[in-house]
């Protein structure tokens, strides 16, 4: 009877204690979930954040006006003028009396605010296009110009467009002249396709994001140089030749170490020894590429000694038995088998180098540059700094450029983590 | 507890006197001495620790890859002292070939596994000689019947059988004197094992095999000569069938009846 008595209870216990196992394990799975819920919810905020306020810099407002190529203001000879005099003629005098002629009551006070509605880089493309076709020299024809960024803000609605509103850079005047220009038929938004062709700008019309990109690649292309051969020599070096001793110990943990270190102080060191020691050329790809490969380098180095102690001792045997050298056996087997890792780990390192600002700040990379380098050579900005000065300005239509301007460097480190998954795939194999 | 001496007049091709093999502290391997003869196929067995799988790395000298290992003693081939300074060991190991316990082999196409010790090794002038090196290994190797119509494959698809004879097959492509084979069959099925028992029975003409098992039933069926090791010593060696009907040393008496081990 006393049996089967502590029996139930024991069974009973056991029931309890069970219950209790499979509540907490039920709040450890709620809890991990709402962990990972929290953090998409937070990327989705940032996310929607940046293309909503990003996505508009993507059109930029048109004005449409009818531009006559007036030899007398223009400033050229009425026939057959030489190209040099095309080059340097007055656009701006063309764009004024076109405005003019289109709001003929306005009078000599107001009109400086009436030119303001164009973009003041409106005569490049009007110089582009006599110059490629000079036989329009004395004729009218109907041109869309870039609108200023305060007409851009106001068409997208980022200011108000209602009359005597505080912060509303236009004024009522500027406001009368959009409503009619609006009534003709003559606004309208169009891909903004200097965003993306052009260098750095004053004025936020006319800013774009090339220069930057292009200094970026010339950045990454200079530190994929650097520390792809130094980083997999390293880590072969370590993982397969060097003598386990305190010596190759203390460069391992100093390796880690490196990979914690913030990256402002790496730009110190690329300041000190690059610049000031070496004498490079400030604002440089070429510095800029050498600190960024400082910086990734521990990251390539820890990921491919991963990837190389992952390849099974077996194969290592297996080509020692057969009479393979060390450095064969490197070469044809290990080194193959942990590519992916490699590769893997390279371009994550990439990616970081590609996002890196502060140290880049250092070594003079935040200079105005205006010109698209042509070489590493050539004083250059890059995408994430291009990021930092555009936030930094005091302009509306800054806001939504630094948005575009971060969706562009979005989608690089995305096509690079593509590449690294692809790589991976792609090399993946089965042992 | 010295070894028995070797009687038989028949050719040594290893000699191994006063072997000793250090990990650091530990005395792994006890003055070691062991004839091994052409073209028999002699077993190591003994207890695990016994020190047979470290004998058997001497031999082409896997132990140098391991930290802090010391060998002391002499080691000769036919002649040739395996640890003298001016033996390079990526020779040797072209001349002693091994197989292991886990079939290995590389993540690459069955014929490019066995091509490789001889493309390393330089040992084809061209590629029909290449080919018919793989193809004769794969032969003596009891797989070319079954891969022939898929040399191209992945050699990591075969069953794990088929993947330790073509690791038997890249062993002999490289035409080692010596082959060692360190467990060879304790991953196999019976099936599998009895095929590559069969095969070292035929791989005895061409090639010595050395091989260590923990399968005294194994050890029986394909060996000529045993060796039974017991805590870094070599307790006895002799004709196999001597050592499974009449061991000298109780201590082998003990294992081989399944009283320790």
């Amino acid at each position: 009877m006393e049996n089967v008595a502590t029996a139930a209870a024991s069974s009973q216990a056991v029931a309890k204690r069970l219950k209790k196992r499979y509540a907490a394990e039920r709040r450890f799975k709620a809890l991990g979930f709402g962990a990972i819920a929290l953090a998409l919810g937070f990327l989705g905020i940032l996310l929607v954040t940046i293309f909503s306020n990003g996505s508009t810099a993507l059109v930029q407002t048109n004005i449409r006006l009818d531009v006559t190529f007036d030899a007398e203001t223009l400033g050229v000879s009425p026939v057959n003028p030489s190209a040099d005099e095309l080059l340097r003629a007055n656009y701006g005098g063309v764009i004024k009396s076109a405005l003019s002629k289109a709001f003929p009551d306005v009078s000599g006070g107001q009109r400086r605010q009436l030119y303001k509605l164009v973009s003041t880089g409106a005569d490049l493309p009007l110089r582009d296009k006599l110059m490629a076709n000079p036989g329009l020299l004395g004729t009218t024809v109907s041109v869309w110009m870039t609108a200023g960024a305060d007409v851009d803000m106001a068409m997208k609605g980022h200011v108000s467009r209602k009359p005597g509103v505080e912060g509303n850079r236009l004024t009522d005047a500027q406001l009368g002249w959009l409503d009619e220009l609006e009534k003709r038929d003559a606004v309208t938004k169009k891909f903004n396709t200097t965003l993306f062709t052009t260098g750095d700008s004053r004025e936020p019309e006319q800013a774009g994001l090339w220069g930057a990109v292009v200094g970026s690649f010339f950045s990454l292309s200079v530190t994929l140089l650097v520390c792809f051969p130094l980083g997999v020599a390293t880590s072969v070096y370590l993982e397969e030749f060097a003598p386990k001793n305190k010596w190759t110990h203390l460069i391992e943990v100093n390796i880690n170490n490196l990979a914690a270190v913030p990256s402002v102080v790496f730009g110190l060191l690329g300041l000190a020894i690059f610049l000031n020691f070496f004498g490079m050329p400030r604002s440089a790809p070429l510095v800029g590429g050498l600190v960024l490969a400082l910086i990734s380098m521990p990251t390539i180095i820890i990921a491919g000694r991963a990837a190389m102690k992952a390849v099974p001792p077996s194969i290592r045997e297996a080509a020692l038995g057969l009479g393979a050298s060390k450095l064969q056996m490197v070469t044809d087997h290990v080194l193959p088998l942990s590519m992916p890792g490699i590769l893997t780990g390279t371009i994550l390192g990439m990616a970081h180098a590609l996002g890196e600002t502060a140290p880049l700040l250092m070594i003079g990379m935040v200079a105005f540059i205006v010109d698209i380098p042509a070489s590493p050579l050539d004083p250059s900005a890059v995408l994430p700094v291009q990021v930092y000065l555009w936030a930094d300005s005091p302009e509306r239509a800054f806001v939504e450029r630094t948005s575009a301007a971060i969706m562009v460097l979005l989608f690089f480190l995305a096509m690079m983590n593509l590449a690294a998954i692809m790589l991976r795939k792609k090399f993946e194999r089965r042992w | 507890m010295n070894a028995i001496p070797v009687t038989d007049t028949r050719l040594s091709k290893v000699a191994a006197r006063d072997v000793n093999v250090f990990y650091g502290q530990k005395h792994a391997l006890k003055h070691v001495d062991l004839e091994i003869r052409a073209n028999d196929v002699t077993a190591l067995i003994g207890p695990s620790g016994c020190g047979k799988s470290t004998f058997l790395r001497c031999i082409n000298r896997m132990n140098d890859l391991i930290e802090n290992a010391q060998v002391t003693g002499s080691l000769m081939l036919d002649g040739d002292d395996i640890y003298d300074k001016t033996i390079d060991v990526v020779q040797l190991r072209a001349r002693v070939g091994m197989v292991f316990q886990k079939p290995n082999p590389f993540p690459k196409s069955i014929y490019d596994n066995v091509a490789y010790g001889p493309r390393i090794h330089g040992m084809a002038r061209d590629q029909s000689e290449l080919d018919e090196i793989v193809m004769n290994s794969l032969e003596k190797a009891g797989l070319l019947a079954e891969v022939k119509d898929r040399l191209e494959e992945s050699g990591t698809g075969l069953s794990g059988g088929q993947q330790q004879r073509l690791c038997i097959a890249r062993a002999i492509a490289v035409a080692p004197e010596v082959i060692l084979m360190d467990e060879p069959c304790s991953a196999l099925d019976p099936i599998a094992t009895a095929k590559v028992e069969e095969l070292i029975d035929e791989l005895r003409e061409n090639f010595t095999i050395v091989i260590v098992t923990h399968s005294m039933q194994q050890a029986a069926r394909v060996s000529q000569r045993t060796a039974f090791f017991h805590l870094g010593e070599l307790v006895e060696v002799g004709d196999t069938e001597q050592i499974f009907t009449n061991p000298q040393h109780p201590l082998t008496q003990g294992y081989i009846t399944g009283r320790f081990g």
